[in-house]
């Protein structure tokens, strides 16, 4: 049977595509809506039908509910899958969906108008006998009052708006400026994310981790949870990296949190998926933090260890059925681990990085019963991260049934995963993949900022690993010369020489070694008597290849750039030189090239708008002084002078649409 | 042979050998540089052992031989041990240095050893040294012959002198002979100004051997010190010329000149420095960060050029599939016609293995020109960069893709063009500078060219510089277009407001007829419909279409008429 005869999705990017592969599989066709930005994007090519919905920016276009419901009446759509954020958690949208006799696929507009509210889902929640921060309730009218509500409560707290989400118009305070500074930056956001500007503020749990339980109601009354996700890994309270389970749960409390989970839903008549998050402290005790009354973003790793398709289960229930589960039926297996990959630039303090994706080769997606790659994406090659939207470009997930062996496939997965044309983040989460604290499963949500105190500067290789980076070099280096001396045109009369002592120069250190082909493989010889096989499919043009050095496999990405040959590989990002001993000695009285001049200057480190400017020339920065706001991808990116000193030029004015790199500011 | 004979004959080889620094080990595979003062004693020991056995009973020659060691040891100090260490101490290498680089290890064979000036005046007889401020000779460059000269800072500040320019002379002569490319590595202060007019007499002698092996062989400068004066018209005369930041500079006159006669104070950089000269006036291709990364990326340019123009193109191995499909192509044009996209990945993803030298990659950048290789040849890409200044045609780009298109043709290289051209920059700055000639050039530079021609429309094809990017109309063999070509006069709005010139003021006609404008002309059919365009093209299948026309222009032959030379506007 099937559940709607058509389904229209609400939505862009890999969650559009991940609805729109569920009901292809239950049968049901699909409509897909897309803004000017989106005319050649994936979930438009993938949908059955699609319909231009307006302009780039989203509230022209995918919050424009009136406009969506009138194309579901169009294409006579009986159902919408709003995926998350946009229109997801806006009650009306779904009350109006309801009077056109449209399912709007999540929970009744009730459910969301309880849980949407922060303060108001607070109360709820308490009297469902679950148990929440301690923390002010009420709307904060000003500044000052939020310093003395926070005095009252204790510092560090958090300042929160209450429509928030996503980490958007949030702020951690430990003393009063802190407060002052974070209320208005928090309604500042808000108030501009969510036209919503009201704020409320809590007790800062430290040590936190950041649990969350997925539950599951239909319109009949049954209730399950689904297990947890931690999704302690965070920045700047975005997610990075999520799993399931928690490596730090117990039996007993995941029941408690579980059934408290699903005491609130029933206090809501929650009758769809949701989340309710909880952040829990060292001593396992939790507090309710919030309930996402939507698809979460890291569904996918509750469905790898319970084997339900949530998008298909949110769909049946919608369309009325019963639950198929009960909560005996759920057993959890084994253990996932979600990656989000991000057009961002893990180098420069995860900026944003828009521009068009010119390669894209993800790892690939792989069910088997020992582990599986799942890989969700609305992207291709040559697509466009844009900045109207999320700069998501996939997430990528794997299983397996231990939580070690997850992680080992993640970290090969990500080694395997070439994206070109735009920064991503993938060095920055094969580092944290690789880390001791996060394979022994210590995580709190301060991780990142503990672990990465100065920011991430990629990965220092280890001395074996630099060798066996070198031995690859070389065997990249001896194949290249061959072929270059086989081409036509050489003095025939004399022999082919290929020079089998190297020199491989990284940046800072030289690798001397001998190296000799043998077929497919390279046998790399160093001076302490090491020897290194290297076998790999290798050849040249080609940007990633797996080498085996000694039985020890490596997907290591490979770009020829001039005559230097670059690796990448579990977020070590190295370029080396291969010469001769007598080049690579000659190379070694080269004076080393230095940057210049450019501190003197704040320019603008991506494309946006520049919403705050506080500085005149004459003025006198302080080193680490914030100078100016730039607005881009949603989020408020704060610059701040890295050496101080006088402002001599002023180049631009509030609101100036800046380009990458342009000049703000001059210093004398 | 008589045995005495012989032996001397033996004994003469191994000492060269030895002498020249490079030694079969018992591997007989592996050489070994000798490198000035780390030369390997141990492995000079076993030769001369050898050496001593068979002499026997001839001490004479035995003093012979060491007496030409010594000799050659002395020529290869060049300046001096203090003047070499002056020379690593500015970041540069000495003359035999970049020679290690430059070339194939042990390759080298130097000529002219021992060559010293002639001259007299201003205490110079007493100031000799073998040589005389450059190294001569030939070598090979991934087994490719190469005739080079490398100018020695550290003897008389690397000056010409009568003597130094007749050592280049001679491999000039001999590289034209032979129909090798010829490389010279400049570091000299500048004319002899002990030997006045002799001095000058030897640029000149260089200068006609320059224009005597233009378009015969390639000749390849790379600017590693000062050049100054007479001394930069050599390199100018050559096809290509390299710098190195911060070490190099050129000018006809150097910074005290200028204040002295304009007033002007500018320094040696900003004057005649690699920035400048490979952004502003465009006299070099490209600048490197040191000595041994231009060397290198000279070596990785050879391998693309043929050694002379007669001879086939250098054809190398590649692990490239010539009919991949690149899907990501199809959505290289934005749907917005005013949106620009990045020319460079048509390029790079049409080469083997996206391999690309770019030539001239940080001057007038509107306009992308390099080397690639197509089905393993070397192919010119010369293509409009919509991503600065929309890709028009302007001065600088019209003088710069004219010079390179006919570097290409002197020696038979293909030429890939890539169009999306919205025509010709607008303004006074442009009229007033001659564009009309300058945009001539590039016309006259493709129209004159035989060498086989690819053009891909990819977008804009507008006006008289449609014709300009290498049309059907003026010597293209294949020309294809993308279904998102645009091939008209000039744009839809701007034809409209001329053709319908009454309707003006009626905003919603002209709208109207912009519309009309844009079905009937603004695609790539019309020109299919009259042959211009060969055929329409899928873009996800350039590199496979490409490969093909390439392919079937390998025997491409265009009869010449005779003319002494043709008059294209300089």
């Amino acid at each position: 049977m099937t559940f709607f005869k058509k389904l229209l999705i609400a939505n862009r990017g890999e969650i559009a595509c991940r609805v729109i592969r569920t009901a292809k599989a239950l049968k049901i066709p699909t409509v897909a809506v897309f803004s000017d930005a989106d005319r050649d994007a994936v979930h438009v090519k993938i949908a059955d039908e699609s319909e231009y919905i307006g302009g780039s920016p989203s509230a022209e276009s995918y919050l424009s509910g009136a406009r969506i419901l009138d194309v579901a009446a169009k294409f006579g759509a009986d159902a919408i899958h709003p995926g998350y954020g946009f229109l997801s958690e806006n009650a009306a949208f779904a009350n109006a969906a309801k009077a056109k006799g449209i399912a709007f696929i999540g929970p009744s507009s009730s459910a969301i108008e309880a849980m949407g509210d922060k303060i108001a889902s607070k109360k709820i929640a308490s009297k469902a006998g679950v148990s929440v921060v301690p923390g002010h309730l009420d709307v904060i009218p000003d500044a000052e009052s939020a310093v003395e509500i926070a005095r009252g409560i204790g510092f560090p707290v958090m300042i929160k708006a209450s429509a928030g989400g996503g980490g958007k118009g949030m702020r951690i305070a430990w003393n009063d400026e802190e407060v002052r500074e974070g209320y208005k930056a928090s309604r500042n956001e808000a108030k501009n994310a969510f036209g919503d500007d009201r704020i409320f503020i809590e007790k800062f749990v430290t040590q936190p981790r950041h649990i969350e339980i997925q539950i599951l109601g239909d319109q009949l009354g049954g209730m399950i949870y689904l297990g947890e996700r931690e999704c302690s890994i965070q920045r700047r309270n975005q997610k990075v990296i999520e799993e399931a389970p928690s490596p730090f749960l117990d039996g007993a409390t995941r029941k408690k949190m579980g059934e408290q989970a699903v005491a609130l839903g029933r206090a809501v008549g929650y009758q769809s998926a949701g989340t309710v998050e909880f952040i829990v402290d060292s001593a396992r005790n939790f507090y309710f933090l919030e309930m996402n009354t939507r698809l979460q973003v890291e569904h996918p790793v509750t469905e790898l260890i319970t084997g339900l398709d949530l998008v298909e289960e949110m769909i049946r229930v919608a369309a009325g059925q019963p639950l198929r589960w009960t909560q005996e039926d759920i057993k959890l297996d084994g253990w996932a681990v979600e990656a989000r990959v991000y057009a961002e630039d893990p180098y420069r303090n995860f900026l944003p990085s828009i521009g068009r994706i010119t390669r894209y080769r993800p790892p690939a997606e792989v069910k088997a019963n020992a582990v599986a790659v799942r890989n969700d994406s609305g992207v291709e090659e040559g697509s466009e991260i844009s900045i109207y939207y999320d700069p998501m470009i996939s997430k990528l997930c794997t299983w397996a049934p231990t939580r070690l062996a997850a992680i080992d496939a993640m970290s090969k997965a990500l080694d395997d995963y070439e994206v070109e044309g735009i920064r991503n983040n993938l060095p920055f989460l094969s580092a944290i993949c690789a880390q001791s604290r996060f394979r022994r499963g210590e995580l709190t949500t301060n991780y990142i900022a503990e672990e990465f105190p100065e920011g991430f500067s990629g990965v220092r290789p280890t001395e074996l690993q630099q060798r066996h980076l070198a031995a690859v070099a070389a065997h990249i280096d001896i194949r290249l010369r061959r072929r270059a001396l086989s081409a036509s045109g050489r003095l025939s009369d004399m022999p082919i020489v290929v020079d089998k002592s190297r020199v491989i120069s990284f940046e800072e250190t030289d690798v001397l070694l001998t190296a000799e082909q043998s077929g497919d493989s390279t046998i790399v010889w160093l001076p302490d008597g090491m020897s290194i096989a290297v076998q790999s499919d290798w050849v040249p043009g080609k940007s990633h290849a797996v080498f085996d050095l000694d039985g020890y496999r490596l997907g290591i990405k490979t770009d020829l750039i001039g005559t230097k040959v670059r690796l990448r590989v579990g977020g070590i990002d190295l370029t080396a030189s291969v010469r001769s001993t007598r080049v690579a000695e000659l190379a070694r009285l080269m004076p080393r090239s230095s940057q210049s001049g450019s501190d003197k200057r704040l320019l603008s480190p991506m494309p946006g708008v520049l919403t705050l400017l506080s500085a005149v020339p004459g003025q006198k920065i302080e080193p680490g002084q914030a100078v100016a706001t730039v607005e881009a991808m949603k989020m408020e990116n704060v610059l701040r002078a890295e050496k101080g000193g006088t402002v001599k030029v002023v180049a631009v004015a509030v609101g100036a649409n800046l380009s990458a790199d342009q000049l703000i500011l001059e210093f004398e | 042979m008589s045995n005495e004979r012989f032996r001397d004959y033996q004994v003469a080889y191994l000492c060269r050998r030895a002498h020249r620094g490079y030694l079969h080990r018992s591997s007989g595979t592996k050489l070994f540089p000798a490198g000035g003062g780390s030369a390997p004693k141990r492995q000079h020991c076993r030769i001369y052992d050898v050496v001593h056995r068979l002499q026997g009973a001839f001490p004479p020659m035995r003093d012979i031989l060491e007496q030409l060691e010594k000799r050659r040891a002395e020529a290869r100090l060049g300046g001096g041990r203090q003047r070499i260490d002056g020379q690593h101490a500015k970041g540069k290498l000495t003359a035999r240095e970049r020679l290690d680089v430059l070339l194939d290890d042990g390759s080298f064979e130097e000529y002219d050893m021992y060559v010293t000036h002639r001259a007299v005046d201003f205490g110079m007889a007493e100031s000799k040294i073998p040589g005389d401020g450059v190294v001569t000779g030939w070598g090979t460059i991934n087994g490719r012959m190469v005739y080079v000269f490398s100018q020695d800072f550290t003897v008389h500040g690397g000056s010409l002198s009568e003597t130094h320019a007749q050592k280049i002379c001679k491999i000039m002569d001999l590289a034209l002979r032979n129909g090798v490319p010829i490389i010279g590595l400049n570091d000299s202060g500048g004319a002899r100004i002990q030997e006045g007019v002799a001095s000058l007499a030897g640029y000149a002698d260089v200068f006609r051997r320059n224009v005597e092996a233009s378009g015969i062989i390639p000749q390849i400068s790379v600017i590693m010190g000062p050049c100054a004066g007479g001394a930069v018209y050599s390199p100018a005369m050559t096809d290509f010329i390299f710098m190195v930041k911060n070490s190099s500079y050129m000018f006809v006159t150097g910074p005290d000149v200028v204040k002295t006669v304009t007033n002007e104070v500018v320094s040696a950089e900003e004057l005649g420095g690699a920035r400048t000269h490979t952004t502003k006036s465009s006299v070099a291709d490209a600048a490197f960060d040191n000595d041994v990364e231009a060397l290198e990326e000279v070596r990785r340019l050879f391998d693309f050029l043929p050694l002379n123009n007669r001879e086939k193109l250098p054809h190398r191995q590649h692990f490239d599939e010539i009919n991949r499909v690149i899907p990501q192509l199809d959505s290289l044009v934005p749907s917005s016609s005013t949106k620009p996209y990045d020319m460079k990945e048509l390029i790079l993803t049409v080469a083997d293995e996206a391999d690309f030298f770019e030539v001239q990659p940080t001057f007038a950048r509107n306009m992308i020109t390099g080397f690639v290789r197509i089905n393993g040849y070397p192919t010119g890409v010369v293509a409009n960069q919509p991503l600065v200044l929309a890709g028009c045609l302007d001065i600088d780009a019209s003088r710069k893709a004219a010079r390179f298109v006919r570097f290409c043709d002197a020696f038979s290289i293909p030429i890939l063009t890539l169009v999306d051209v919205p025509g010709f920059l607008p303004g006074t700055a442009q009229e007033h500078g001659g564009v009309i000639k300058h945009g001539a050039k590039l016309l006259f530079a493709y129209s004159e060219a035989t060498v086989p021609m690819v053009t891909v429309i990819t977008r804009k094809a507008y006006g008289g510089a449609y014709d300009v990017m290498a049309s059907k109309h003026i010597g293209a063999d294949v020309n294809y277009a993308w279904p998102s070509a645009e091939i008209a006069v000039m744009g839809a709005k701007g034809a409209a407001e001329i053709l319908y010139r009454g309707e003006l003021t009626d905003k919603e006609a002209i709208s109207r007829r912009t519309k009309e404008y844009e079905t009937r002309f603004v695609n790539p059919f019309i020109a299919a419909e009259r042959g211009f365009i060969d055929e329409v093209i899928m873009p996800h299948s350039t590199r496979k279409r490409v490969a093909k026309a390439f392919a079937s222009l390998r025997s491409k032959s265009v009869p010449a008429r005779w003319r002494k030379h043709d008059t294209i506007p300089l």
